[in-house]
């Protein structure tokens, strides 16, 4: 589940956590090792644990069992202000009766950083994350967004060995989330921080993550790179939490593929040809089925389809050279499905 | 599908259109409500500032104004001729000031008192009790405010007199107890809204920067559960500048200013006098209110 790293680059390292509310078991057992330097999801579903793990990374829990280790140092006894870790809040947190240079000094004033430093780098923090001439103002007359820089900025002013985000981007709308995802990934590369954010947006986690851990009731489910989460999902959970879940299995696994389990194949791999007859590649399987639901969303087209031999697949097609009147003609058609057999994966069950 | 009749199924006017319905004259007025705030706003409150006005305020007005006036000395009958007499007594006449300096005192020290004690309470049942304990202890909090305010006192007395739990005795120090005592959850309480609106991530915020408790305290929470400590106070300082009845049980010999406005109302029976002596208190009460309004303790009352 867990790849072991040497101790001088691991910046977290997480050992058989646990941790009860009562007789809920909130986070039940997790290993992780997260590299200096690495820009680090945890991806799951609300109650998954994960933000849980990062408060208890953070030092706000206490772990039931298990250890926390920053740097090489077991830190699970010690309290947050004894940690070198800086978190940025989901609400924020800004102080509200504190001036927004107030706020970014806040760290290095209980850390007896000099007057002139503590407001040069307070300046300097502001200015990286976009908000120089910001300081005076108060955290109320601000924009959820111009909010979320003031927390980043009062955090990262702080130089801490690794930067923990709670669903950092939750409280923004869509563009200005778009906006954010890539300006948070070049704050991190700039500032060389080992950033580790909770996120249940897979969209969000798949974008900017070096490495993903996808969690599921406590546990971790997969840990990878986007790229093997998206393509190599480990379990039926992941296959569906991550992008689409698109599971063949039973007896269409039987019937289309050949062979016995439960393989998934990601939308965008499946080709809808309309031509039954037509001749598929050699490496290629194919299925037939009926359009069930057509749903045109600009760029593409999601096609759900009920395939003859059992279950249901989703087909996403770039709309090259169709508009939404020709895609919506096909519901209630019938198509062939073909991908090829790289693109599917034997899922554990 | 259409009938033999050619008619449809429902019933219609004889247009074959239906009618506006004209609306009932309760929809009517509904409707004009709706349509102009200021009436709704001023039938719904026109009840309770009548009652403010006349009862309340009118009768301060005439308290006011009864301070200006004199009784006769011999037949004890009021004397309504205007005159200066009264505030002239109060201000120059040693014992009055005495006596408004120590409830002054009194209600800063039982305000003080209250402030102590109340604040680490309201932050356990705000910030550290779970939230089925939380509700046990607000009920705590509030039981013993059901229970009668001379039940109280006496209790007090008993415990206090010199063969009692206490044995302290009568005097000042007895009354800023009881006093503390009777107006504690009247200060528990606001500052315990006031915790409760204070978000969590604020003390994980300034843990997380590294402060750690006391600076905590300080720096964060203090200075945003400042207004509710101040509305406390607006409770615990009036209530207790104005009280007599635990000063007369547990009070011994020194009196307050309820005290002199009792027994001139009383046994001496010069209520122009004791007009004059409870402007006293509300002159108080209204500056403590005119400095604290800045500090938007107003708005938490």
């Amino acid at each position: 589940m867990f790849s072991v790293m040497p101790d001088q680059n691991v910046a977290v390292r997480l050992r058989g956590l646990r941790k009860s509310f009562g007789a809920v078991e909130a986070v039940a057992g997790v290993d992780l090792d997260i590299a200096d330097g690495e820009f680090f999801a945890m991806l799951g579903p609300s109650g998954s644990g994960k933000t849980t793990v990062l408060r208890m990374i953070a030092g706000f829990e206490s772990p039931t069992a298990g250890t926390v280790e920053l740097g090489g140092r077991d830190v699970t006894g010690l309290a947050p202000f004894e940690r070198d870790v800086n978190t940025v809040f989901q609400d924020y947190a800004l102080f509200p009766h504190m001036s927004v240079l107030e706020n970014v000094e806040y760290g290095l004033r209980v850390k007896k950083v000099g007057r002139a430093e503590r407001r040069g780098r307070a300046v300097e923090a502001l200015r990286s994350v976009r908000l120089p001439g910001f300081e005076k103002r108060r955290p109320a007359q601000l924009s959820g967004g111009q909010r979320q820089r003031v927390a980043l900025a009062r955090a990262l002013v702080n130089r801490p060995r690794v930067l923990l985000l709670d669903e950092p981007l939750g409280a923004l709308d869509l563009k200005l989330r778009e906006e954010m995802q890539v300006e948070l990934k070049e704050i991190q590369r700039r500032a060389g921080i080992t950033f580790l954010f909770v996120t249940h947006d897979q969209g969000e986690a798949l974008t900017m993550s070096d490495r993903i851990a996808v969690f599921d009731q406590g546990r971790v489910e997969q840990v990878g790179t986007p790229a093997e989460v998206y393509e190599r999902p480990s379990t039926p959970f992941v296959a569906g939490f991550v992008g689409t879940s698109n599971l063949i299995s039973g007896e269409a696994a039987r019937t289309v593929l050949g062979k016995d389990g439960t393989f998934s194949v990601r939308p965008e791999k499946l080709r809808l040809l309309l031509d039954m007859e037509a001749p598929v590649g050699d490496g290629d399987h194919s299925a037939t089925g009926t359009v069930a639901e057509v749903v045109y969303a600009g760029a593409a087209t999601r096609f759900v389809v009920d395939l003859d031999a059992g279950g249901r697949l989703i087909v996403l097609q770039q709309n090259l050279d169709v508009s939404s009147m020709d895609v919506t003609a096909l519901r209630g058609g019938r198509v062939r499905l073909a991908w090829n057999r790289r693109h599917e994966f034997a899922i554990a069950s | 599908m259409g009938s033999a009749s050619g008619t449809p199924a429902a019933p219609a006017s004889p247009t074959g259109r239906t009618a506006p319905v004209r609306p009932g004259p309760r929809r009517r007025v509904a409707a004009a409500l709706h349509r102009h705030a200021g009436v709704r706003l001023s039938l719904l409150l026109s009840a309770p500032l009548a009652w403010l006005g006349v009862a309340y305020l009118g009768a301060l007005a005439a308290l006011f104004v009864t301070a200006f006036w004199s009784t006769d000395s011999f037949t004890g009958d009021l004397v309504r001729t205007f005159t200066w007499a009264n505030f002239h007594d109060v201000v120059t006449i040693e014992v009055y000031r005495t006596v408004a300096l120590r409830s002054l005192g009194v209600a800063a020290a039982v305000t003080l008192i209250d402030m102590v004690i109340a604040f680490p309470m309201a932050f356990a049942m705000a910030k550290v009790a779970s939230p089925r304990a939380q509700r046990w202890l607000v009920i705590a909090v509030l039981t013993p405010l059901w229970a009668s305010y001379l039940v109280k006192a006496y209790a007090w007395r008993v415990m206090l007199s010199s063969d009692g739990l206490l044995g302290w005795g009568y005097g000042l120090t007895a009354t800023v107890l009881t006093l503390s005592y009777l107006w504690l959850p009247y200060m528990i309480l606001p500052i315990y809204a006031g915790l409760e609106r204070l978000p969590d991530s604020l003390l994980d915020a300034a843990g997380d920067l590294g402060a750690r408790g006391w600076r905590t305290f300080r720096t964060v929470v203090w200075p945003l559960t400042f207004p509710a400590i101040v509305a406390g106070s607006v409770f615990t300082f009036s209530l207790s500048l104005g009280d007599y009845i635990a000063v007369k049980i547990v009070g011994g010999k020194s009196q307050l200013i309820g005290n002199v406005v009792y027994d001139n109302i009383g046994a001496a029976n010069n209520l122009p006098f004791a007009a004059a002596v409870a402007t006293i208190p509300v002159v108080i009460m209204l500056v403590y209110l005119a400095a604290v309004r800045r500090t938007g303790a107003l708005e938490n009352l």
